[in-house]
């Protein structure tokens, strides 16, 4: 298996420069390590930027609503629990639209893969502000700035029940590629936040935003400790943005 | 008493009072009796407190619908005698407390009372009253109690509970032995049977028990009224029948769920009412564009928002024959009765694979709730998956443009690569806003409807003569009443409409269109039928009766109605 054989007749149509480019090769790399090919494995995501991925990977994969990707996820694990299930899925479509699938998947712990392409912004409705946006962000949607709170989905995901939960830079490829097969090791829920730059709708949380901001936790972190995973989650500022697996149990 | 040809019993009392139980363990009995049955209940949206019933009619054929009058009585509380007096036959009977007696007679005809200590005769209240009236019905219907013990004995596995149902039920019966000992059976049993070749059955039992002999391998339904039925059997029957039930956080991830299931290969169903339909309208197009197989199940009440939740309606029809945005195939059938809930849930299952499209089963309550005596058939039933693959097939093409409109399917894991894509696709799957794709696979998806038409749409089904002087045109529930009303006309037939998209346009005009007089009967306020028959055929019905009460029509309103139309007839 190679990287040929994973290619589709489409090459990505992201914006030069998005942060889903590095994310894409994280994944196929995942894939050719681990022999992930149409017998073993399949591929859902919701709408947005981050859905068109499945255009640009030769597996079976299913392009769901916006929002729903998880619950249609939830029904092919559980009716084949053999297959490798990745889903793909955007601050957007997993928080805002979907919010209720995240929870109640954490609940109960879902033997799914979840990727979250974070990147703090609706970008294919071309840049409204989206539920991880930053307050104060300035967007289309709230020009005078965002009034609204930021949701934590690493805090979200430890206190409601999945039992691995990690964050990435986009740009760190082959960490994330590990990650992304840990994660499908992991028996149970894996949510993995994704900090991926919108190149374009985004210009707080950039490329270099991340490289200058992003530590890695602690290789001593003990991850079997769920009140320590929760309060690290809530680290996230100037020089404090931790990366790495929080929580696995 | 007199044997009438149907005897309509009534049951009353409070919720917690154990009204519906007892109603269907004296069904049980009945059987036992050689009677057939049909049970309609009536329930407020409450646990305990409020006004239940369910009236029971009985005969030798089986009876089809409810009926308003009463030829016996069952007063669990002071409220059904209230309530139901005025409903009593001459010469009808009725069962109630002791203490009671006094106070009842406000009725202007010879009717009997009955009074058992339901309150005292054990010392304790609830729950057991129901037992010992069903005891003393028992007795006063000239059954034996060994009959009523083994139907206790079935129903309260528990020992105390068992036992306790045991004392009660022969207190009751005891007490009429004992103190109407002259009193001749109020219906004389027209058999002893040990068992019988009968169930009593309710639409959800028979929707459920139709799925799983479909091969139903996956179900996710959000509880909602009237179809809660169907989860409490299907969650606890999956490990036998090899299936899964899983319970969603809402409706949209229920369909979306199945739709996930269906995908990966397992025959997916959901049931919902409209409230939760509302929620799956998304889904439901989901279905659609990515040629995904589905069972909905849709059981109607009163709307709209949370509306009457424990009543019946029909207004659900025009909202599942256009949810959603834009086109796709969609096969739409409605269920008349409980039987035909059954063979139509079995139906859809091979409908949905042939067709790769999501089939709706319309209930309405009065199929989900009420019950009746019922054989269900041992008829063949082949599960047909339609074109489907699991070989690996050189560059497959999971949309590709065929003449019927049907691609072949195939699932993950079997090697082959495809898309199931909610955005419009190439043949592979991927997406495409090519302008000839777009027309190309529009025109292949709803290709299916016509092939769909053409290969498997039923004509509808004309009860009654040929030549008649009247002719009722009808869907769902109504079906019960209207054919058990027809039994006193020999100049009225009766039109009943199961395919609702794609539907008989040309059967439904050459029947309609040498009709005398027709009258459309439905339970919605804007005639959803009627308006649909006019869409297809042209044709406009103008004698519409309808009820939108959340009550049921009752063989009586439809007796009433051709009765009067009848008149009207003949008077020019
Ligand atoms: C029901 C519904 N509402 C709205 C939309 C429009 N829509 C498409 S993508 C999107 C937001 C995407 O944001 P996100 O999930 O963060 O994905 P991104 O584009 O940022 O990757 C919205 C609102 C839709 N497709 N469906
Ligand atoms: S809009 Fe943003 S997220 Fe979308 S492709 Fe462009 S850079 Fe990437
Ligand atoms: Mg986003």
């Amino acid at each position: 298996m190679d990287d040929e054989s994973l290619t589709t007749p489409y090459f990505p149509t992201w914006c030069p420069g998005c942060g889903n480019f590095s994310l894409w090769s994280a994944f196929k790399n995942a894939c050719i390590k681990e022999h992930w090919d149409n017998s073993n494995t399949v591929l859902v995501a919701g709408i947005g930027c981050h859905g068109h991925i499945l255009n640009f990977i030769k597996l079976t994969s299913f392009e769901t609503l916006h929002g729903r990707p998880i619950p249609v996820a939830t029904g092919i694990k559980t009716v084949n629990p053999l297959l490798n299930v990745f889903v793909f899925t955007g601050d957007g479509d997993c928080l805002g639209e979907g919010g209720n699938h995240f929870l109640h998947a954490c609940r109960r712990n879902e033997d799914l893969t979840v990727i979250i392409h974070n990147n703090g912004v609706y970008a294919l409705t071309t840049g409204q502000t989206s539920p991880t946006s930053p307050k104060g962000y300035k967007s289309k949607s709230t020009p005078a700035g965002n009034t609204d709170a930021p949701l934590n989905p690493l805090a979200l995901a430890i206190t409601t029940g999945a039992t691995l939960v990690a964050r990435e830079y986009a740009g760190n490829i082959e960490n994330l590629t590990s990650l992304i097969i840990k994660a499908n090791n992991h028996k149970g829920l894996a949510i993995i936040e994704v900090l991926q730059p919108c190149i374009t709708f985004n210009k707080r949380f950039t490329h270099s935003f991340f490289r200058e901001n992003c530590c890695r936790l602690d290789p001593d972190f003990n991850t079997a400790n769920k009140q320590k995973a929760y309060t690290k989650s809530l680290e996230f500022g100037i020089k404090k943005m931790p990366l790495g697996i929080f929580y696995e149990v | 008493m007199r044997i009438k040809k149907v005897f309509s019993l009534k049951i009353g009392g409070c919720a917690g009072q154990g009204v519906k139980s007892l109603g269907l363990l004296f069904s049980k009995c009945l059987l036992h009796l050689g009677y057939k049955t049909y049970s309609y209940i009536e329930y407020p949206s409450l646990i305990k407190g409020g006004h239940n019933v369910v009236q029971i009619s009985v005969s030798q054929n089986q009876p089809t619908g409810p009926t308003t009058k009463t030829d016996f009585l069952v007063a669990l509380n002071r409220d059904t005698l209230d309530k139901h007096l005025g409903e009593l036959e001459e010469g009808a009977g009725v069962l109630l407390d002791l203490g009671e007696k006094e106070n009842t007679l406000k009725v202007s005809h010879k009717v009997k009372f009955f009074g058992i200590p339901l309150a005292n005769i054990s010392g304790e209240k609830y729950p057991v009253s129901n037992v010992i009236a069903l005891g003393a019905l028992v007795a006063l219907f000239g059954g034996e109690l060994t009959i009523l013990n083994g139907e206790i004995e079935k129903e309260y596995r528990h020992e105390k509970s068992m036992a306790e149902n045991l004392k009660a039920a022969k207190l009751g019966f005891d007490f009429i032995k004992k103190n109407y000992p002259k009193e001749s059976a109020i219906l004389n049993p027209l058999e002893s049977l040990t068992e019988s070749p009968d169930k009593i059955l309710d639409g959800n039992e028979a929707v459920s028990l139709g799925a799983i002999s479909a091969g139903l391998e996956f179900a996710s339904i959000y509880p909602m009224s009237p179809i809660s039925g169907i989860i409490h059997f299907l969650a606890s029957h999956q490990k036998t029948h090899n299936y899964i039930y899983k319970q969603p956080e809402d409706e949209i991830s229920a369909i979306n769920m199945a739709i996930g299931a269906s995908f990966a290969g397992a025959r997916s169903l959901v049931a919902t009412s409209g409230g939760g339909f509302c929620l799956m309208t998304e889904g439901f197009g989901l279905a659609g564009i990515t040629e995904t197989p589905l069972v909905v199940i849709e059981g109607m009440r009163g709307a709209p928002a949370t509306g009457l939740a424990t009543f019946s309606e029909q207004g659900d029809l025009s909202f599942v024959l256009n949810a959603h945005q834009g086109d796709f195939p969609r096969i739409v059938l409605a269920a008349g009765d409980i039987r035909e809930a059954f063979d139509l849930t079995r139906k859809a299952f091979n409908l949905a694979d042939k067709y790769q499209t999501p089939v709706v089963v319309l209930l309405d309550k009065n199929i989900c709730d009420n019950s009746q005596s019922i054989s269900l058939p041992n008829s063949p039933y082949t599960i047909d998956r339609g074109k489907l693959t699991t070989d690996r097939v050189e560059n497959y093409k999971r949309y590709i443009l065929s003449k019927d409109g049907i691609s072949t399917r195939t699932l993950p894991g079997s090697g082959n690569f495809f898309i199931a894509n909610s955005e419009e696709h190439n043949e592979f799957g991927y997406s495409s806003e090519d302008s000839g794709n777009r027309i190309s696979q529009m025109e292949k998806r709803m290709l299916k409807l016509e092939t769909c038409a053409k290969k498997d749409m039923a004509p509808p089904t004309l009860y009654g003569s040929k030549n008649a002087e009247l002719t009722i045109v009808s869907w769902g529930s109504c079906k019960g009443s209207i054919l058990q009303a027809l039994k006193d006309f020999n100049n009225v037939n009766f039109l009943h409409l199961m395919w609702l998209n794609p539907f008989p346009a040309k059967e439904v005009e050459t029947i309609l269109s040498q009709a005398r007089y027709i009258i459309a009967i439905e339970g919605n306020y804007s005639a959803q039928m009627a308006r649909l028959i006019r869409e297809k055929t042209g044709i406009e019905i103008k004698d519409k009766f309808l009820k939108y009460d959340g009550r049921p029509f009752f063989v009586e309103d439809i007796t009433d109605k051709i009765h009067r139309v009848l008149k009207d007839i003949k008077n020019g």
